[in-house]
């Protein structure tokens, strides 16, 4: 018997079950799938709780509600990798899991204790607040409710961070949601991001600027967070420019998961060396990745890891055969920004294309508007939990290609 | 001889040739970023070019940081706001890879 491994079963991990499920003999193979959590988060819904859009309950489902019934899914920490061995080392009993193949799906995590003074007892949570971790957006939630103003400064300590687009979308949500209680007059917001601008990509970076500064949203680029000086209420850059604050909201560093570290895995933030065409790890050859987990410069984010997906299993399979794997996977991200009064941006684009204005073509659904504000984006957005929970996570068929294509796009 | 009047820039200032890099050159790219390249500057400067032979990007302020054994304070002294970028440019490297 063999052993397909899987280390993480959030949405990357999830779908490489479910389709390896579908493809391997389980005469011949058992599929294993370890998380040390039991709760599935539909991250993307984060970003909506702080406004009270949803609730938590609206976030979260049993992960084995997501997993088919052939799969073992063990509930443990993972202690050690030890891919020169091929095996894993669980907390839980102090199992020992040799693989024949591991698929690394560990994703990322904020680290605030990586800034100084950013976690501090006194204000975390209190006056700072995260919104990437559910306990974060929901305590947030209940400061929102009762604020009556002041200076809101969103902060980004670092990148590479999850879904790069989310502090905007926080940005014109939070606009959005101040006009309707009536203190946005009352809200100074200020956005202090280490970016030259307000996005990666130029053309995006303007067009989403642009955006900003029509919403009256501050805009402070090379801003490279050193410290928050909690007790000054400022966040101070590395040139010693200080930005006070009455409430912060933070991204904190981003990094890979710590058993990555441990493992001598990693690189500087635990995030796993891969190729970024094939999706193969470059010291293992029977080790792959998706989703956050890896290096890869593409956006870590959902919509990354599924379009990774048919990519990876294919290669994986390539790999049993003995054939060389595939450089296909192009970097390819697509991400619905709300922009907030019902409205929402769609961006789609790759490691060589940056977002282009024009026409998004989806079968049955769009086309969507690329590079500019329409309602259909923002119902495009709320629809896809839905499609996130229904068919994504089991692997189902979406009507979204793997790879980029320029159709519809202006150059 | 490429000089500053003859070498192929990208829209962001970086080289588009990583052949036409020369140490002359990398003074006056820091130059016209306002900087007089120190022993200090080069030390960076040098593992960066290391760093990206390896593994075929510029490093990030974090690689930096811990592989050439400086703050990230004083890298900030050094090249003011975004090292990573600044001596990527200067040292006729790509953009950092970070920034997706």
């Amino acid at each position: 018997m063999k052993t397909f491994l899987i280390l993480g079963a959030g949405t990357g991990g999830t779908m490489v079950a479910n389709k390896m499920a579908e493809i391997l003999d389980p005469q011949e193979w058992r599929i294993i799938i370890v998380d040390k959590d039991e709760t599935h988060y539909y991250q993307p819904g984060f970003l909506f709780i702080p406004f009270g859009t949803y609730s938590p309950a609206d976030v979260v489902k049993p992960k084995r509600n997501f997993l088919p019934p052939q799969v073992d899914v063990i509930f443990s920490d993972i202690e050690l990798i030890e891919p020169e061995k091929s095996r894993v080392k669980l907390s839980k009993d102090k199992k020992i899991i040799n693989y024949d193949y591991l698929v690394i799906a560990t994703g990322s995590d904020i680290h605030p204790e990586e800034t100084p003074g950013l976690d501090d007892e006194a204000a975390w949570l209190k006056n700072v607040f995260p919104f990437y971790t559910l306990e974060g957006a929901t305590k947030l939630g209940n400061f929102l409710k009762f604020w009556k103003g002041g200076r809101m400064v969103l902060n980004v300590s670092e990148m590479p961070i999850k879904c790069p687009v989310a502090p905007l979308e926080f940005l014109f949500l939070a606009d959005w949601f101040f006009h309707e209680r009536g203190i946005r007059d009352k809200v100074e917001i200020v956005f202090a991001t280490p970016l030259p601008g307000a996005f990666t990509k130029p053309r995006a970076s303007a067009i989403l600027g642009g955006m900003l500064n029509d919403k009256g949203i501050n805009l402070q680029p090379d801003f490279n967070i050193m410290e928050v000086d909690h007790a000054k209420q400022a966040i101070r850059s590395y040139d010693e420019i200080d930005i006070d604050y009455d409430l912060l909201v933070t991204i904190p560093t981003n990094m890979g998961a710590e058993v990555i570290g441990n493992s001598g895995m990693g690189d500087e933030l635990n995030f796993v060396p891969a190729n970024k065409h094939t999706l193969q790890t470059d010291k293992w050859e029977n080790v792959w990745i998706i989703g956050d987990a890896g290096n890869v410069p593409a956006s870590k984010a959902g919509s990354v890891a599924h379009f990774m997906l048919d990519i990876l299993i294919e290669n994986i399979q390539r790999h049993m055969e003995g054939l060389e794997p595939l450089p296909e996977f192009d970097g390819h991200a697509n991400c619905y920004i709300e922009s907030g009064f019902e409205k929402g941006v769609l961006i789609d684009f790759n490691y060589e294309v940056e977002p282009l204005p024009g026409k998004y073509p989806l079968p049955g659904f769009g086309p969507f508007s690329l590079l500019k504000e329409s309602y259909a984006n923002h119902w495009g957005k709320m629809m896809f939990r839905w499609m996130y929970w229904n068919i994504l996570l089991k692997g189902g068929e979406m009507p979204f290609e793997s790879q980029m294509t320029m159709a519809g796009k202006w150059e | 001889m490429t000089t500053l009047e003859n070498v192929e820039l990208n829209e962001e200032g970086f080289i588009v040739n990583a052949a036409d890099w020369t140490e002359e050159l990398a003074g006056a790219l820091a130059e016209k970023e306002g900087i007089a390249l120190t022993d200090a500057h080069w030390t960076i400067i040098n593992f960066c070019r290391e760093k990206a032979v390896d593994s075929g990007a510029a490093p990030t302020l974090r690689q930096i940081s811990k592989g050439a054994g400086v703050t990230t304070k004083d890298l900030f002294k050094l090249f003011p706001k975004g090292p990573a970028k600044k001596v990527a440019k200067i040292s006729g490297l790509g953009k950092p890879e970070g920034c997706v």
